[in-house]
């Protein structure tokens, strides 16, 4: 066991997946050498090579594509896309390629590949590294989807994505790379070395896709979130005194629907609490199965809390950000009825 | 027949030549003499002057001197307002890596190496011409004598702030200036430039377009697509490829790959490629002066690759120590370019060493001075600044209910 930031994590998964798999190779922009804007394939290069582990030429459709034809060739590429907002130039590869090589072959080919790509804001980074673009890819039939929210989580789950045998898109909250962030933007933010989720084994270790966390336990109201959220929902449960549970999706697709039933029909009420656009995001999906399924038990509406529907700003980042205040008030307004 | 060549393959990742610990070398950066290359007429097809995208168009000589066919394009007072320019550019970014650093700002990008090319460049347009810039073409503007204030107030998000601090800090937008909305989303800008130039070609109008992008940007899918958009339609625009050696990590060779060139991919679209000494005030402008006559004169699209060195950090979130040997910047054989063109000048008797003391310091008191105003409207985290009303303000033209709602609910 040691301690690590998320970063680190990741770095783990693919080194351990590197390590007993020869036909995993990763590349990206930036991580080959230098090791990732990020740092997350930092001394790969080193350790595995440079035919396993190298720099992209600045094209995220030949990234992809690449990936494709190598993961046709037997190979199970886990490529670096450097925000996720630069993911666009590949997302005709990634939504009418990857995800659809093995029902469109019938099985002939398949696309056993794994897209990382740091996801959502809280850095100052504006419109272009701070989007949370999960729902463009939840809509696409054929692909999986996984945000983790913390260390322990981020390399179980990535180990699972690099195993599976089809295409994942994980997508890692940047803002939680260093350590637990709650929204609370004028506070330090605690490492990951003193919080427990950063306990992260050695070795190979994977968390199944398709399996949410309960991560806090009550009965008040059920939040259902994912990604850098979950700590804002626990600072909004903590600071409101409401009796939340918390479920942690960790991944969208698959998604754990048996968790989230189980819950709703416990607590009767039920608020939705994602960082990307409010409009037609991955909250409506939730939303109307919650519907569908907790019908008779719900007590209240089903509330969400997300981004405005704006691009992300730079300058009112905080007024933007669907901190522990707004999450706070959903939850006490869903508690009123 | 063909099992005699089958072996077993290996795969071809390029490198440079040298990492940190290392010492720079740029002996195979072959550097032709300033005044060698023909200038040919602006008619000229692609394929008849293949060899201007392989070598590099200098005037600029070590002595100082402008040489060859390439030289006259300016006058004595034109290139002591470029000196003034260049001074002010470089002035501009000591100034606000040191804003950045004191967190006035989030985030900078500065010009450091590359200032010829942006301000000798626009000095080759005219009024109503448009650019579809990098982050890295700040020249453009202060050559256009756009406000300092007004920049430092799109940095800083301040209540001055025309772009509402909507916009990452150096993410300029100036239609009047001829400078298009910058995107942070690379090589996007290449084909709209092309399109603002087909634009003007249908309406029968007599003003071009200029595409920018970076070595590194040009393996997006976007740069190929202008190209072959300008070549179809030959289309009133120059496209400018900045080769400053790197990306953030990555040396241009990985965006380069076999081709000999940058330059070199505009030949395999038929469109006329010519590669500058980018750190030569004086031939940049004379190459861009031949692009603009060619587009001005409906004879098509130029493509040209300015060869120059990004002697700074890629932005204020970049450590280059980490992937290229200390020195690198000063090993570089293409030289500096305000050095170069004071150098000239001084040799041409129009200059001294110590009016250039002065001209600095004349330009960094102008930039403190608009730094000080700047920062009486605000800076990012403090003073005046725009509400958070103005997030929700033009999105659309008008506000559609769903987001008067938002808004409503957000309190502002
Ligand atoms: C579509 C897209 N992919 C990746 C990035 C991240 N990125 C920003 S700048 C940069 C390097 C660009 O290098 P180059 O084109 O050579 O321009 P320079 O910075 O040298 O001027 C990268 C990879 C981005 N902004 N957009
Ligand atoms: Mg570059």
């Amino acid at each position: 066991m040691a301690r690590m930031t998320m970063i680190e994590a990741v770095r783990d998964a693919m080194d351990v997946s590197m390590g007993q798999d020869p036909s995993v190779v990763v590349f990206g922009e930036d991580v080959g050498y230098f090791g990732g804007v990020f740092r997350a394939t930092q001394g790969l290069q080193e350790k595995y090579g440079r035919d396993r582990c190298f720099d992209a030429p600045i094209s995220e459709s030949g990234i992809v594509g690449a990936a494709i034809g190598m993961a046709a060739n037997g190979l199970r590429p886990c490529v670096e896309i450097q925000f996720a907002d630069y993911m666009y130039p590949a997302y005709d590869q990634i939504t009418q390629e990857a995800a659809r090589i093995r029902y469109r072959s019938n099985g002939d080919f398949t696309c056993p590949i794994t897209i990382r790509m740091p996801t959502g804001g809280g850095i100052f980074g504006g419109q272009t590294h701070s989007q949370s673009p999960e729902a463009l890819f939840t809509h696409v039939s054929g692909l999986k989807v996984v945000i983790p929210s913390n260390p322990y989580d981020a390399k179980g789950l990535l180990i699972s994505a690099i195993e599976d045998p089809d295409p994942v898109i994980f997508m890692e909250p940047k803002r939680l790379y260093n350590g637990p962030f709650d929204g609370h933007h004028d506070r330090p933010v605690t490492p990951w070395s003193k919080h427990d989720a950063g306990e992260v084994p050695a070795g190979r270790y994977a968390i199944p896709l398709g399996k949410a966390a309960k991560v806090r336990e009550g009965s008040g109201l059920t939040l259902l979130t994912y990604g850098t959220m979950v700590h804002v929902a626990l600072a909004a449960a903590a600071e409101t005194g409401v009796d939340a549970e918390i479920l942690d999706l960790r991944t969208l697709l698959p998604l754990d629907l048996d968790a989230i039933v189980e819950s709703v029909n416990k607590t009767g009420r039920c608020v939705i609490l994602h960082e990307a656009t409010l409009t037609s995001g991955f909250g409506g999906e939730l939303a109307a199965l919650v519907a569908q399924h907790c019908f008779y038990r719900l007590e209240a509406p089903i509330r969400r809390v997300a981004g405005w529907d704006t691009p992300y700003p730079h300058a009112q980042e905080w007024a933007y950000f669907p901190g522990p205040a707004r999450v706070g008030q959903a939850m006490l307004e869903t508690m009123e009825g | 027949m063909s099992e005699l060549h089958r072996s077993s393959l290996s795969l071809h990742v390029p490198e440079p030549e040298v990492r940190p610990g290392g010492s720079p070398d740029f002996s195979n950066v072959v550097i032709p003499r300033a005044g060698e290359a023909p200038r040919p007429e602006p008619d000229a097809r692609a394929e008849d002057i293949r060899k201007l995208a392989f070598t590099i168009i200098r005037v600029l000589n070590r002595e100082g001197e402008a040489v060859g066919p390439w030289a006259g394009s300016l006058t004595d007072e034109q290139l002591k307002a470029g000196l003034r320019h260049m001074l002010l550019l470089r002035a501009f970014d000591s100034r606000m890596v040191i804003a950045q650093r004191q967190g006035k700002t989030s985030f900078y990008i500065q010009n450091l190496g590359e200032e010829a090319i942006a301000c000798a460049f626009r000095k080759a347009l005219g009024p109503g011409d448009m650019n579809f810039p990098t982050y890295r073409q700040a020249g453009l503007l202060i050559a256009g004598d756009y406000p300092l204030v007004t920049m430092m107030n799109q940095i800083y998000s301040n209540a001055g702030d025309p772009l509402k601090g909507r916009q990452l800090p150096i993410m300029y937008s100036t239609r009047e200036n001829g400078f298009f909305t910058i995107s942070g989303n690379l090589a996007t800008q290449y084909p709209q430039a092309v399109g603002w130039a087909m634009a003007s070609a249908i309406k029968k109008d007599d003003k071009i377009a200029a595409a920018w992008i970076g070595d590194g940007s040009t393996a997006e899918s976007d740069f190929h697509a202008g190209l072959v958009f300008a070549s179809t339609y030959k289309a009133p625009v120059i496209l400018n490829v900045v080769n400053n050696q790197w990306a953030i990590s990555t040396f241009q060779g990985v965006a380069r790959g076999g081709a000999g060139t940058f330059a070199a991919r505009g030949l395999g679209f038929g469109i006329p490629s010519l590669r500058v000494d980018g750190n030569d005030y004086l031939a940049v402008h004379a190459v861009a002066s031949w692009a603009v006559e060619r587009a001005r004169r409906n004879l098509g699209p130029t493509l040209i690759e300015h060869v120059t060195y990004r002697a700074g950090a890629h932005s204020t979130s970049d450590d280059p120590s980490a992937y290229r040997p200390k020195g690198e910047s000063d090993a570089w054989p293409l030289g500096d370019p305000v050095i170069r063109l004071k150098n000239h000048l001084i040799a041409k008797g129009l200059w001294s060493e110590e009016r250039h003391v002065q001209l600095a310091a004349e330009t960094m008191d102008e930039v403190m001075s608009a730094q000080k105003e700047a920062e009486s409207l605000g800076t990012l985290h403090s003073g005046d600044r725009p509400s958070s009303r103005d997030m929700f303000e033009g999105v659309y033209a008008e506000m559609p209910p769903h987001l008067r709602r938002q808004r409503q609910e957000a309190g502002v």
